[in-house]
Parts: C-alpha cells; sequence; structure tokens
C-alpha cells in the first residue's frame, strides 16, 4: 500500500488526488505546521525534511530539506518525513527550536516552522561538526564557528525578523546528542526508491522501477493529451500545478531511476546523470576527482536555493528548456551534451545544437534526457555573473558564463554562454571571435564588450530594462578582465 | 526563558525620572522590561501555532472559496452568467450581488462594491464560487462566463494627473510664508521625487472562516488587524446588527498594516457563504490572488521647492504630495494626512506649503502599511537634503544635523517638539559607537583605491508622530478575569500579528497586578469579549491596550484591597478565593484614551501625536560599478523605545522594521503592465518569484542595535513608547548611503539622482551617471 512514513507514523496516499501536493498532504493530515507562502518554492515555509541518500553518493542517510508545495504527495510514496511537529514539541522542544524560540528567532510564527526544517537539516549535515573550529574559515558572514552554513536557509524568507536573531540561532546549535534518532537515523541508507503507480481516476503518477519501463512509458504516452509529464524533482512542474492549474494525465517520476543518477569522471569527460539533484552534483563536484569544473561549482550556489538544489536537477533544467535557467549559459561555455535515451536507443546532441526555440528543443517527446557530458579539460579562465535583483535565489535577468582559455597573454579559445537575452540561451558566437587570437588586454576586453553588449535581443520586463541587460553583458566581461587582472 | 539576548539588552535599569502620571511610573519589581521570548515562541517553533486556515483541517464540511477575477483594469460587466459552473462536480454555489441581503459594499466609504459592475483593476472579483474543495471551487470559477465592455484605464500617478483623476479630500497644510521663505533663501532648488509602493507580503496571506453558530449568529475567524470593522462590515453586507457577528483573530502571520482594512470584503464573502449554505466557508487568498487583489503601500509623487540660507538651514518649503490611491479611498485621506505631518521628519523648516492629493488609478486601492503616510513624506525631504547637500558644498550628515529642531520649535501643523534632545543624544552616539569620522576618511581613502568598487556611508534621523492622527480612535479596551484558583485570563482589543503586542500585555499585567508571567493567560482577539476596538495599528496597540489592562487590573486590586488589609499574609491565590466567598468582583473592564490629544482636519493643525518616536542610523554600503549589485556592510542604530516594556521584542521590531524599509527602498519592485497592450494593469510583480523581498543576502553583515537609555516617557503605559512603525524609516540610510556610494563614481558636488527603489539597475544608472560626468570632466 502507497504511503508515507510522517514523523515516525505512516500515512496512507490511497484517495489522495494526484495532483495534491505533500504540502496540502500533510495539512490534511492535520499537520498544519508547514505552510503555503508562496506555493512557488521561494519562501520556505513549506520546508520539511526528507530522508534521502547521502548528497556525496555515500551509504547514509542525509535529512534533506525541501519544499513541501512543489513535490506532488505521490512521489513521497515510501519515504520517511519529518516535519516541525516531529522535532519536538512545546514542553520538550529540539534543540533548533530551542534556540529559535529563545533568541527572538520568530515573531509572526508563520515561517517558522518552514524555517526550523532547513535549519535542521543544517544542523544535522554530516561534516557540518567537522568544520567546528578547526575547518577551513569564512569570513563572508554566511558561516558560523559550529560549521553551520547560511547559505542552508537562503531558501527560507521571514518578513518580520530581518534574519539577525535566526543567524544568531543557527550559529548557535552544537552537534546533536548520542541519543538523538534523526542523528542515528543517518547511519543507515534511506528509504530505496519505491516503485510508484498510482490512479484517481483521472491521472496516474508513476515512478518506474527501470530505465526501460520508463522509456516504454514514454513511447506510449508520447502525444496530444496522452503526453505524458517527466519530473524529477518536480520544481518547475510543481509551480504549474500550483499557480497555473496544470494538471497532467501521467506523471512519470524519474527521480530515482539508476541510470539517471550516475557521476563519473574520467581522462577527457565528467558524465553527470539527469536526475542527480542540483545538490548532490554540488557535493560530488567538491570531490577530488569531481573538481575539475569549478564553472559548474561556482553556478550552484547561485542557482535558486538550497530547498531547490535539494530537488532540481540539470536533467529538469534543460528539459524545461527555459531561456532563464541558470545551467545552460554555462553548460554552453562548457560545450557540454545531452543524451537523449528513447526505446529505439540513445544519442548524445551538442547543447549549443540543442535548443530550438522558446522553451523547445530537439528532444522528442518520447525521448528522455539521462546524461550531462561535459568535456575536460575545462577552460581555466571561467567565470558565472548572474545579474538580478536579489543575490540570493533570485531569478536572472541575464546571466552569462565564461570560458577561456589565455596562454602567453592571448585569448587561445573563447566560450560564452548567455540566458536571458533571447528565447533560447545562447554561445556569444560573434564575440568569441572578437577575443580568440587577439591579446589579453583591457583593448581587446572593451571591444568584445561592445560586440557582447548587443548579442541576443533582451527585452525589458519586470526584471530588467533591455537596456540594462544590453549593459550588463558589456559589462560582465569588463568585470571578469578586472577581478582576473587585478 | 531569559538571558536571551546577545548584545547587551536585557534588564534596563531605569533611572529615577520625572513621571508624573500614575500610567508611566513603573514598580520596582515589574515584569516589564524584562527581556522575554514572544509568548508564542513555543508554538512558533514547533507548527503548533494555530492560524486562520489552520483551522480547516480542524472543522468539518468546509467549502472552499475561489474568485472569478477579471482580467481589465477598467470595464462594465455586460454578462454575467454562473450557470456553467455548476456544472462542475463539487460546485456548491456561486455569490454574486443579487446574494446580498444587506449593503454591497466592503469598504467604509461606499466606494468599494463587494460584487461590482463595474471592475477598476485588473484581479478585481466580480463573483465568488464556492466548492466543495478548492479544486472544485477553481474549476468552477474558470468555467463561470463573464462579458466586459472595456474602458479607458489610468495606470501612474502622471496619468491620472494628467486626466485630473482625484479622489478624497485635497488637504493642505501651511505655516508662515513659503513664498517669502523661499524669497529669502540664498539657494533655491526644485526637483521631483517619485517613490514606489510595497507588497506587504505577510507570509500569511488574508483568510477567512466563517459558519453560522447558534440562533443566526455569524461567527467569523479572520486574519484580521481590526475585528471591529471586519465585523462591521460583515453585518452590514449581511443586513444585520453588529450584535449578530462575532469575529476572532488568533493570530496573523504578519500583517504591517495590509490587514487593517483589505480583510473585511473577504470576510464578507465568507460569511455570506456560510449564511447561504449553512456550512463553514473557507476564503483564503492564494498569493498571486492576494498580491493582485489587495491594496499595497501608496506610490508617491512629488514635487517640490526648497530654499536654505548660507549655512544650509532650510527657509522655506513648497511641496506637492499626490498619492497613488488606486480604484478606491480605502484608507488613502489618513495615509495622506501622516505624509504630510511627517514631510519636515527632523527638521525645523520655517516656512512650510505642503499639497496634498490622491490619484484615482486602476489598480489596487493601496492601504495602510507600517508607516502610514510617513515614510512617504518623509522620504521626500531626505531626497531633497541628499540632493541639495552636495551643490550646498555641505555633508548631508552636516546639512541635517543643523536643520533638528530645537527645544520650543513647533511642527508646521503647530504641535511643539517635545524632547529633540533625545534625537540629538540618539544622533551623538550612533556618531561615536560607530566611529563614524575615523570610517568616512576610510571610505575615501578605499575609494581612491577602487576604481570600479566604491562605498559609502550615511546617517539619517527619524521623528515619528504616535498616536492616530483622527483623535477617536485613540482608545483601548481590555478584560481581566481572575478566577477562583488565582489564575489570571486577560483579552484586549489588540491583535497579534508578530509584533509582540500580546507579551507585552502580559507583562504588564503580571506587573499591574504584581504575579510572575506565568499565571496569567492571554486569549485570543474577539469582539464579543472586547468591543468597539480600533485597528491594531499606528504603533500604537501597546500604548492603548497597555493602559486599558492596566486600568482593570487596578479596578480589581482596588476592590481586593480591603481583604487584603484584613488579611495581609495571605498568597495571592488564598487572597483570591477569600475575595470570592466574600462576593467581591474578580473581574473588569478596562478602557483608556489617549489624553491630550487635538487634530482639527479642515487646517491640517493641532496636537495630534502623544508624543514622538526619535531614532537614528547609520548605514555603509558597497557599490559594484559593473552591476549596481551592492551589499550592505555595517548598520548602526539607536532607537528610543523609551522604557522598553519589553527588550527582545522592541530589539526584534527596530531589526525586522529597518530591514522591511530596506527592502521597500533598495529592492522591492511593485510592476504594472503601462502599456497599451492586452496587459495593460496586470501587475507583472505578482509572486514571489518576481516580487523580491529581503532574504539573507540583504542582512546586514554588521549590525549594531541599541535602545535609547533616559527615555522614559511620561504618561504612557510604564515609561514605554510605540515601537512598530518608526523603525522602518531608519532605512533611509541605506538609501542616502548608495547615493553615496554612486557619487563617489562621479566628481565632487555632483548631485546624484536616485530612484526608488533603489535597485541594482536603478543604482547601476545612478552610479553610470555619475561616472560619465566624471569622464566628461577630464
Amino acid at each position: 500500500m502507497a504511503g508515507i512514513v510522517v514523523n515516525g507514523a505512516p500515512r496512507d496516499l490511497a484517495g489522495v488526488p494526484l495532483h495534491t501536493n505533500a504540502l496540502d498532504f500533510l495539512r490534511g493530515c492535520g499537520l498544519t505546521g508547514a505552510k503555503e507562502g508562496c506555493a512557488e518554492g521561494e519562501c520556505g515555509a513549506c520546508s520539511v525534511m526528507v530522508a534521502r541518500p547521502a548528497p556525496d553518493g555515500s551509504d547514509a542517510t542525509e535529512w534533506t530539506a525541501i519544499n513541501s508545495c512543489l513535490v506532488p504527495a505521490a512521489a513521497l510514496d515510501g519515504q520517511e518525513v519529518v516535519t516541525s511537529e516531529g522535532l519536538g514539541s512545546p514542553e520538550d522542544l529540539h534543540p533548533v527550536q530551542h534556540e529559535m524560540a529563545m533568541r527572538g528567532g520568530s515573531q509572526c510564527g508563520y515561517c517558522t516552522p518552514g524555517f526550523v526544517c532547513s535549519m535542521a537539516a543544517e544542523y544535522y549535515r554530516s561534516g557540518r561538526a567537522a568544520t567546528n573550529g578547526t575547518g577551513p574559515r569564512h569570513d563572508d558572514g554566511m558561516h558560523g564557528d559550529n560549521g553551520f552554513d547560511l547559505h542552508a536557509i537562503s531558501g527560507n524568507l521571514c518578513r518580520c525578523t530581518g534574519y539577525r536573531p535566526i543567524k544568531d540561532a543557527a550559529f548557535a546549535l552544537t552537534s546533536p546528542a548520542s541519543d538523538d534518532a534523526l542523528a542515528a537515523r543517518r547511519s543507515v541508507p534511506a528509504p530505496a526508491p519505491a516503485a510508484t503507480q498510482l490512479h484517481d481516476g483521472e491521472a496516474a503518477y508513476v515512478r518506474p522501477a527501470t530505465l526501460a519501463e520508463a522509456l516504454q512509458l514514454l513511447r506510449d504516452h508520447s502525444d496530444g493529451d496522452r503526453a505524458a509529464t517527466v519530473v524529477a524533482g518536480s520544481t518547475d512542474w510543481g509551480v504549474d500545478v500550483n499557480l497555473k492549474g496544470a494538471r497532467a494525465g501521467l506523471v512519470l517520476g524519474v527521480d530515482r531511476l539508476p541510470e539517471l543518477r550516475g557521476f563519473s569522471v574520467g581522462d577527457d569527460e565528467i558524465r553527470i546523470g539527469a536526475a542527480l539533484t542540483l545538490t548532490e552534483v554540488e557535493r560530488r563536484l567538491e570531490s577530488p576527482s569531481g573538481s575539475r569544473l569549478p564553472l559548474l561549482a561556482a553556478l550552484m550556489p547561485q542557482f535558486a536555493s538550497p530547498l531547490i538544489r535539494n530537488a532540481a536537477t540539470l536533467g529538469g533544467n534543460l528539459g524545461t528548456g527555459s531561456p532563464i535557467g541558470d545551467a545552460p549559459p554555462v553548460l554552453l561555455a562548457l560545450e557540454a551534451s545531452v543524451v537523449l535515451a528513447s526505446t529505439e536507443g540513445e544519442r548524445t546532441v551538442a547543447l549549443a545544437d540543442y535548443f530550438t526555440g522558446y522553451r523547445e528543443s530537439v528532444r522528442r517527446p518520447d525521448e528522455l534526457i539521462t546524461e550531462v557530458v561535459v568535456p575536460l579539460p575545462a577552460a581555466e579562465v571561467t567565470a558565472f555573473h548572474k545579474i538580478a535583483k536579489r543575490a540570493f535565489d533570485d531569478i536572472s535577468s541575464v546571466a552569462v558564463a565564461f570560458a577561456l582559455d589565455v596562454a602567453d597573454g592571448v585569448v587561445r579559445k573563447a566560450r560564452i554562454g548567455l540566458g536571458g537575452v533571447a528565447a533560447t540561451p545562447i554561445r556569444a558566437l560573434e564575440v568569441e571571435a572578437a577575443l580568440e587570437g587577439r591579446p589579453w588586454t583591457q583593448e581587446t576586453v572593451d571591444a568584445a564588450a561592445e560586440v557582447l553588449g548587443r548579442a541576443g535581443t533582451p527585452i525589458s520586463d519586470q526584471r530588467a530594462s533591455a537596456d540594462y541587460r544590453a549593459a550588463m553583458l558589456g559589462q560582465s566581461l569588463r568585470k571578469l578582465f578586472a577581478e582576473v587582472t587585478s | 526563558m531569559t538571558d536571551v539576548d546577545s548584545r547587551g539588552i536585557s534588564e534596563l535599569t531605569t533611572e529615577p525620572e520625572i513621571t508624573t502620571s500614575a500610567l508611566s511610573r513603573r514598580p520596582g519589581d515589574a515584569v516589564v522590561g524584562s527581556s522575554v521570548p514572544h509568548e508564542s515562541a513555543a508554538l512558533h517553533v514547533t507548527g503548533h501555532a494555530l492560524y486562520t486556515d489552520d483551522l480547516v483541517a480542524r472543522s468539518t464540511h468546509v467549502l472552499h472559496a475561489h474568485p472569478v477575477q477579471a482580467p481589465h483594469a477598467h470595464a462594465r460587466v455586460t454578462r454575467l452568467e454562473v450557470g456553467p459552473a455548476y456544472d462542475v462536480a463539487g460546485v456548491v454555489r456561486v455569490l454574486t450581488a443579487a446574494d446580498v441581503p444587506g449593503i454591497n459594499d466592503s469598504g467604509i466609504k461606499h466606494d468599494e462594491p463587494l460584487f461590482p459592475s463595474e471592475v477598476s483593476y485588473v484581479g478585481h472579483a466580480v463573483c465568488w464560487v464556492l466548492g466543495e474543495t478548492l479544486e472544485a471551487a477553481r474549476r468552477g470559477a474558470a468555467a463561470v462566463e463573464v462579458d466586459y465592455e472595456e474602458l479607458p484605464a489610468l495606470l501612474t500617478v502622471e496619468e491620472a494627473i494628467e486626466a485630473g483623476s482625484f479622489q478624497g479630500a485635497q488637504p493642505t497644510m501651511a505655516r508662515g510664508d513659503a513664498a517669502a521663505g523661499l524669497a529669502r533663501a540664498t539657494h533655491v532648488f526644485e526637483g521631483v521625487t517619485a517613490m514606489s509602493g510595497q507588497e506587504h507580503f505577510y507570509l500569511e496571506t488574508h483568510c477567512s472562516l466563517a459558519m453560522v453558530d447558534e440562533a443566526g449568529q455569524v461567527f467569523v475567524q479572520s486574519s484580521t488587524q481590526h475585528p471591529t470593522e471586519t465585523q462591521e462590515i460583515v453585518a452590514h453586507v449581511l443586513g444585520v446588527p453588529s450584535h449578530a457577528v462575532t469575529v476572532q483573530c488568533l493570530r496573523m502571520g504578519g500583517g504591517f498594516g495590509g490587514k487593517e482594512m483589505q480583510p473585511h470584503g473577504l470576510a464578507a464573502v465568507a460569511a455570506l457563504g456560510a449564511t447561504l449554505t449553512g456550512r463553514p466557508v473557507r476564503l483564503r487568498l492564494s498569493r498571486q490572488q492576494d498580491m493582485t487583489m489587495t491594496g499595497k503601500r501608496h506610490g508617491y509623487h512629488a514635487t517640490w521647492k526648497v530654499g536654505f540660507d548660507d549655512e544650509g538651514r532650510f527657509t522655506a518649503l513648497e511641496t506637492t504630495l499626490t498619492a497613488d490611491g488606486g480604484w478606491s479611498l480605502d484608507l488613502s485621506e489618513p495615509v495622506l494626512s501622516r505624509a504630510l505631518c511627517h514631510v519636515d521628519n527632523a527638521y525645523w523648516v520655517p516656512d512650510v506649503l505642503a499639497h496634498g492629493r490622491i490619484a484615482r488609478t486602476h489598480k489596487t486601492s493601496q492601504t495602510a502599511f507600517r508607516g502610514f503616510g510617513g515614510p512617504q513624506g518623509m522620504l521626500v525631504i531626505e531626497d531633497v537634503i541628499g540632493r541639495c547637500a552636495p551643490v550646498l558644498g555641505l555633508d548631508p550628515a552636516e546639512v541635517r544635523r543643523r536643520n533638528f529642531y530645537v527645544d520650543g520649535q513647533a511642527t508646521p501643523y503647530g504641535q511643539v517638539v517635545r524632547h529633540p534632545e533625545r534625537l540629538v543624544a540618539a544622533w551623538e552616539q550612533v556618531t561615536d559607537s560607530a566611529d563614524l569620522d575615523a570610517r568616512r576618511a576610510a571610505i575615501a581613502e578605499w575609494n581612491t583605491a577602487h576604481p570600479h568598487t566604491k562605498r559609502g556611508l550615511a546617517i539619517t534621523p527619524v521623528k515619528f508622530g504616535i498616536s492616530f492622527n483622527f483623535t477617536t480612535f485613540n482608545q483601548g479596551g481590555a478584560l481581566v478575569h481572575v478566577y477562583k484558583d488565582g489564575s489570571v485570563l486577560i483579552n484586549h482589543g489588540g491583535t497579534e500579528m508578530g509584533q509582540g503586542l500580546h507579551t507585552k500585555m502580559l507583562q504588564v499585567a503580571a506587573t499591574a497586578l504584581g504575579l510572575p508571567l506565568e499565571r496569567i493567560r492571554l486569549a485570543p482577539t474577539r469582539t464579543d469579549k472586547v468591543p468597539n476596538t480600533s485597528a491594531t495599528a499606528a504603533s500604537a496597540g501597546a500604548d492603548l491596550n497597555g493602559g486599558a489592562i492596566k486600568d482593570a487590573c487596578e479596578q480589581i486590586l482596588a476592590r481586593l484591597q480591603p481583604v487584603r488589609a484584613a488579611h495581609p499574609d495571605l498568597s495571592w491565590d488564598e487572597l483570591v478565593a477569600k475575595a470570592y466567598h466574600q462576593r467581591v468582583q474578580l473581574w473588569a473592564a478596562g478602557f483608556y484614551k489617549t489624553e491630550g490629544l487635538s487634530w482639527d482636519l479642515s487646517t491640517m493643525t493641532g496636537s495630534p501625536f502623544k508624543y514622538f518616536a526619535y531614532g537614528v542610523a547609520a548605514a555603509e554600503v558597497e557599490v559594484d560599478g559593473f552591476t549596481g549589485a551592492y551589499t550592505t556592510r555595517r548598520v548602526d542604530i539607536v532607537h528610543d523605545v523609551g522604557d522598553s516594556l519589553s527588550p527582545l521584542v522592541d530589539l526584534g521590531q527596530i531589526e525586522g522594521g529597518f530591514v522591511q524599509g530596506a527592502g521597500w527602498l533598495t529592492l522591492e519592485d511593485l510592476r504594472w503592465d503601462e502599456s497599451d497592450g492586452p496587459g495593460r494593469g496586470r501587475l507583472t510583480t505578482q509572486a514571489a518569484s518576481t516580487y523580491k523581498l529581503p532574504s539573507f543576502s540583504e542582512m546586514p553583515r554588521e549590525f549594531n542595535v541599541a535602545l535609547l537609555e533616559r527615555a522614559h516617557e511620561d504618561g504612557v503605559v510604564y515609561g514605554s513608547k510605540a515601537v512598530g512603525e518608526p523603525p522602518l524609516m531608519l532605512a533611509f540610510s541605506v538609501r542616502e548611503a548608495l547615493r553615496d556610494a554612486c557619487a563617489a563614481f562621479g566628481p565632487p558636488g555632483r548631485p546624484v539622482e536616485l530612484a526608488s527603489p533603489a535597485t541594482p539597475e536603478a543604482v547601476y544608472w545612478a552610479l553610470d551617471a555619475a561616472r560619465s560626468a566624471a569622464e566628461a570632466a577630464r
């Protein structure tokens, strides 16, 4: 029987309409701690913890905070969830709850259960305590002496406190006690992916056990009204369901397919599974063998928020084909390819050839993105410039990724990916040409920046004016030059 | 639950002050003044604190309401066909104007039809669909057919001014002879200052849950800052007397003024649905609905002409403030009054002529928002100083300081400014503790060495009047019960939205009764406990309701006094039990009204405020010359809360208000589609993904907040001052620091114009203009 273990108790999924998100499911169970603040994964008021495989790929479990408003309840079939109610009670507060309560971390209290869950996930992050006073020091105001990384709660919004007391609460946390059950839970593997098939009369949620099964379903549901909606973290689809009333006849969950969750580093390429979460990609890139893609590593902290990165995938970011996704400019600059699989076999497409129009690509409806392949060695001079109103967790108005090979003062090779300036992510080919073979000087940069400023066809919208977008294109190259030559 | 503060604000040591009133005298063993966590903190952090929508899972047979929202900014409804909605499975009822038994209006000015025949903004609800599930109601709403005849729409203040589209009163505040003042000035400047509004973005969207109780009584649970007015509007929509409607507010997930007027119509829809179906009706707005349907902070447009003498002192100010009121009046008139009453901020301006008017535009009806016009009025004069000081050849901080009110001077509306020396004390404390002189020098040096990055520093004052401008509203009520076992239950007219009012009220009751906090419980705000309440607004919640609670407690103590005199050794519990047996009334209704207020709306003169709250902030920012992106490096605040009732609560209000103000001034960017295309009038920032609130990335790296010492306020409950709104305006320091940093890209003496909000894009254009001027001068 399909169900979710919530705060240690099984909860039946039978009879739950399949468009119901996990937040509404939990609230319907009477667990009203998690709140809806925005229903699009921007505020974190709905944050809960899920037992997930450790993102470094080990057998351990990591308590992972996600936005429960975005994920279908059905997608949590077979999984373990902890909410603010499960962490502690008013009479017996969890250490995170205690610090938040005592330090004025809550005012209206509405965002608080979500903050508590995000904070608790960081509290339990394996390796956090290792930096306790002895690890690398960060002088960015975002890291506590207790190893707490405030970025972990940067996907949570508070309208009341101004955040200082929440920061103080986070930095006051110690390590979990020896008898802490949630800490102990980490040493046992997370629940195996459930092969799920749920129907509610109107719709179905299916999470196939194998890639072959997934591809077969995709082929059988590849056209018109019957077309399947493929989801992994559901961070894009969930928004459409909540805000636009989107409904699908078949939602196909690919988040746990082993073929889509690999990460391998070869001599001349890195292969990244399309259904690895961005957090998993980020953590694997931190490993010695994975540390050869600094541009991709630079992207990750700027990509949405940890609550999103804990669910979102590269496959999803490419699959939606959004022109303002943050991964495509970086992957274009890295000359990445995507592997598309169908029942007829596999093909590899260069990302530069992948996008064909606004939210359109060469991927056929019966094809699934299984891997992203990045060639090695990567360029030495790289930067990712995301222009947005807010430094954390914003959508870029313009994004520029640079990958330059500079030798003996000459630009040997230039690859530049742009987002937000056209109907698709694009390469700045003319700018690349204006740089390649020329001396790496202010003069070259200024000339190329002029060309870059004319790239694409930026528009004016609520995020930025067309003039500002164009100005930021040119400025991004000048900024890169100033930073690497200063 | 003590020892919570990391920055030394703990027990306040109150120096002996001259207290002439019993109200402000604080006993030695007071519970007020101690740092305690929010009274609901343990419930908040465990998810056990209940908000209105959390009650739905605990109720049965609830119907869900969904609006049919208009796609046009201005249009006549020519056909409304609700029949198709009933074909949708699960749809129970569609509510239209024909269903209203009372008055089809949700405002207090009778200009807000609840079910309109003419829509006045994109998103205006034409009718509401009730369904067994929210999904059914949503699908039903989509099935309703509406035909519209489009009408011309005005979107911007400029368009409204051009068209002469105004609403409500057009007051003028004047003192002296502004023309003569300008004539005797040695420097005269004129300009335009425009500022955007602000979305409240309380994390909890509007919610009402209505049901029909016993004998036709309607019970509405609502996220409302003004339960009495919600009750009145529900009653007049239903066509019943107020005594047939009870409104309760458990708590709100943030209010900020956005739930002062806006909940009423929504509660009325839920109540109407409940009376027609006999079932509980839940109306909870989605974020998108909330943002497209409910009012926001008013954007303002100001023209000004200002005179300075040789020393940078104001001689005169002429200004016209035009509020962007949106489609209906709502609270726009009192907001405008407060804007006019704060256009002086902390500065003596001898001759003043200030006109105010309210544009009628086809947008949401703009409403109360923390500061209530004060921020908009004050921004004008801070913008004036920021722009004019460089041309005067003076440091803006010097211009500010030179123009402070001094003892004996009065505001343009005639209220004597009491305690202006407290502002000076705060200014000097910030200047010293933040080491401003040395940092200014260090910043100048740093800027010279960094061509692509500049830092800026600014210090700004706040003077904010406390009390409702409209004298009548300055009253509060409370109900205090002492039960036979000695436990105490208090109710008061104020609502809790996170500001810590209930925490303070518990401390007031504990202090007044001489009991520990644990003996006192506070029950949710209800109109059948305390009637005829004022909105929890104007920062006045603690002043008004604290006075009322203290009054009630003292009535009870007075009745207990004979029993105590006869039995001096009894414990509280024994005393109470004894009193009960002697038939002593152990409960009391308390009342408070603020004394000494006056306000003449026709002349815009009087002394409408009980006192002024003061504060000073200094902010340092760093701006990236490539992008206009910036960080706030350090903020130092000294703020006046009188003798704090609850230091941890007050600290939270100061910090949170400051960050919210910084959000308004630098980040939060409301945009409407002002094109002539089919989307004209649509709010394009109608979600958290497009409307960005401050997050951790906007938190100042270093944030020092101190409460002004020796700040006892005579004649206010236990010597305290209001704190809800004033700190928001401390954020002017951030805007002025950004201006200072932008100026550093340009030549000296050049004024910098900075849009509001000063988003990275706005900052980029400001610094780019400065940089271009520097290059041109080379």
